[in-house]
């Protein structure tokens, strides 16, 4: 940084450089960094705003108890966790807008859905399905799932979250307590590379057969070309500039 | 048989090849026989059949007409929607997702753009009356949307009428989205913050005309249809799924609801204010496509119910904002229509040309880079015509979706072929995908 100016020093501490998220220490998540305001790179950026750097950070745990009925099913979960010998399988909980994610790990994936399925003061009967994301900058898990269940019986809504590295995409695979996940799971397979184990097939669903590559991974490119229209040329998508 | 141009006979792996061609089966049956094999042949059925509700493909593993297995074939409409939007503004992403089921595309609009309200801690902000026509113009689209189903599902087992009745009913919906929002289908109209666009003058009368009409015309299918042996005999214990199959499979909508089950998001969980709102959510407890048949219709009723009563509040609603007031959020103009065609009001324009320069500077950086969403994530689902809908929205705090999956009850709903239709009949298969009413669209995405 010293070779940008005597001023740089200020310029980093200068409100506009500073995490823009009220978060304290230790109570956020960072998942890498954006630089930059406009997309410029290099010499061609005279925005002045080059060397802005500002961490993307998600929100971080939250302390118990939690907000309302969110913190029964936290409750009922810790005993019934207690109770199968999983004391370790919560990592975190995190609320955020009213909406509470349980973050497990990836070993007791299985068997902390089978609690939140069968246990009487869970009872989280329907699964709406498994969304996969990537974060390329969450280094040593890149890759998340990502599970909303449904208890018809209490009307709650949660989310499980669950990681894997990149470099050892497998998950277990939740089809023997949720058979609807057949397909999800399959789609996240196809558009991330997570391996489900234990998947009764787990191929790809809506790209073909013979594709390479996991479309929606964040290192896969989109794709497209240059469109001209009326003497002038728009780039595809993905080159365009954005204001990141 | 005929030959076929461009396989030989013995262009295969293993066995014979059959080019079928229509009213052929006794020398097809001769052939296998000859061969000295059992009558069990896999047929694909689609993706480009006239029956299979789309794009589906079904390979079916038949045993005479007995299916003995079902599977689904999908993907030949997947156009990279979520991975497109990663790349547009949040605002943006509306034009995408719209596309999604194209039958119900105000859906897709309103759980993306009530999760990306959720991430930018907005929802109580949202104007009443963007909350009320976002719940007029999705009531509209159940009613359209039932409409093709009943409609296509009639014409997939012969009834015509069925379906000429269903889409000219369905054309007057869309002539009212096109009146309201200026296009029949893909319309971008819900976004976050609110609506894209105030009623027009005039909509509120023709949604009252279009009421009136509709409560002459439904009893129409009921006439047709509900009675009628030929009907019920193709849609009775047809399709049959209970409630513990319809969970275990992730079932919702009318699937669901024909189990018995009156589950309903609209009054679970309900969104844009849809506890202010007199309805009954339909049930019937044959299980069976003849119920979802029956529930469909009861469901168009009740929609009938809603949209008087949010036309009724719109009355009173004239001249109140559609749009949330933060400036920060809030698309700087309202359209109008000059002599050259659509465009910003010429009083917006002469605000940023004439009056204000940090009108223009907003108005270009909220046009060109767009608001940026809190870091974070959210599901708000709806209850789409379908079943539950849902948009995974993700943020990582830029001016773009970190990522945008949507749960779509079509692509869920279709996992149920296989045990609706194994061990029946060919042409109950027909029968089970169109109880299902899956929109390829939403499955493929």
């Amino acid at each position: 940084m010293s070779d940008q100016g005597p001023d740089q020093a200020a310029v980093d501490q200068s409100p506009e450089n500073t995490a823009h998220l009220p978060a304290e220490a230790g109570q956020v998540q960072a998942v890498g960094a954006r630089s930059g305001m406009f997309g410029v790179k290099g010499t061609g950026d005279t925005s002045g705003y080059g060397g802005l750097a500002a961490p993307i950070v998600f929100p971080g745990a939250t302390s118990r108890p939690l907000e309302g009925w969110r913190e029964d099913v936290a409750a009922a979960l810790d005993t019934a966790l207690a109770g199968g010998g999983l004391h370790t399988a919560l990592q975190q909980v995190v609320v955020h807008r009213g909406e509470v994610t349980f973050h497990v790990r990836r070993e007791d994936l299985l068997a902390v859905a089978t609690l939140l399925r069968d246990d009487p003061a869970l009872r989280f009967e329907l699964c709406s399905g498994v969304s996969g994301v990537h974060y390329p900058a969450d280094t040593g898990r890149e890759l998340h799932a990502v599970y909303h269940l449904l208890s018809m019986t209490f009307n709650r809504r949660i989310r499980l979250e669950v990681t894997a590295p990149d470099a050892d995409p497998r998950l277990p695979s939740t089809v023997p307590v949720y058979p609807t996940n057949d397909w999800h799971e399959r789609e996240t397979f196809d558009m991330f590379g997570i391996v489900f184990d234990g998947h009764p097939a787990l191929t790809r669903i809506l790209m073909p057969d013979d594709w390479p590559g996991h479309p929606q991974r964040k290192d896969y490119p989109l794709g497209g070309i240059p469109v001209e229209y009326k003497g002038g040329t728009v780039p595809p998508p993905d080159q365009r500039r954005s204001y990141n | 048989m005929s030959q076929d141009i461009y396989a030989g006979a013995n262009d295969t792996s293993e066995g014979r090849v059959f080019t079928v061609s229509g009213q052929d089966w006794d020398s097809i049956s001769q052939g296998l026989a000859d061969e000295g094999m059992e009558e069990r042949v896999v047929v694909n059925m689609g993706p480009q059949h006239p029956s299979t509700h789309g794009v589906l493909r079904l390979i079916l593993e038949l045993e005479g007409e007995t299916v003995t297995e079902a599977r689904c074939g999908i993907g030949y409409l997947h156009t990279g929607i979520e991975k497109n939007m990663e790349y547009r503004s949040w605002v943006q992403g509306v034009t995408f997702c719209t596309r999604m089921d194209y039958l119900s595309p105000f859906y897709n609009e309103t759980t993306y753009s009530l999760g990306v309200e959720r991430l930018l801690d907005i929802e109580d902000e949202i104007p009443e009356k963007a909350s009320v026509m976002r719940v007029l113009l999705m009531e509209l689209n159940r009613l359209s949307s039932h409409l093709v189903c009943i409609a296509t599902g009639g014409m997939e087992i012969g009834a015509l009428t069925v379906m000429t009745i269903g889409f000219r009913e369905r054309e007057l919906v869309l002539d009212l989205f096109e009146l309201i929002t200026g296009l029949r289908m893909n319309h971008a109209f819900i976004r976050p913050g609110g609506v894209a666009q105030d009623l027009p003058p005039g909509a509120l009368d023709e949604i009252a005309g279009f009421v009136a009409l509709m409560k002459k015309r439904l009893p129409e299918y009921a006439a047709l249809c509900n009675a009628n042996p030929i009907f019920k005999a193709r849609l009775e214990n047809v399709g049959h799924l209970d409630l513990e199959g319809c969970l275990a499979l992730g079932m919702t909508g009318p699937v669901l609801r024909s189990t018995g089950y009156p589950w309903d998001l609209r009054k679970s969980e309900p969104y844009c204010g849809y506890e202010d709102y007199d309805f009954e959510v339909q049930t019937w407890d044959t299980m069976d496509a003849y119920g979802r048949f029956r529930i469909r219709l009861a469901e168009m009723w009740e929609s009938l119910k809603i949209v008087e009563q949010a036309a009724a509040r719109l009355a009173k609603l004239e001249g109140a904002p559609v749009m949330v007031s933060d400036k920060k959020v809030a698309w700087p103009s309202q359209l109008s229509i000059g002599r050259d065609g659509l465009g910003n009001s010429l009083d917006h324009i002469r605000h940023i040309m004439g009056e204000s320069m940090e009108g223009l500077i907003h108005h270009f950086k909220l046009v060109t880079e767009g608001f940026r969403v809190p870091a974070g994530q959210a599901y708000v689902p709806v209850e789409s015509p379908r079943g539950e809908l849902g948009a995974h929205v993700v943020s990582d705090g830029g001016t773009r979706p970190f990522r945008a999956h949507f749960r779509d009850p079509s692509f869920t709903n279709l996992q149920a072929t296989s045990v609706m239709s194994e061990g029946g009949m060919i042409a109950d298969v027909i029968v089970a995908v169109a109880s299902i009413d899956p929109v390829m669209g939403g499955v493929d995405r």
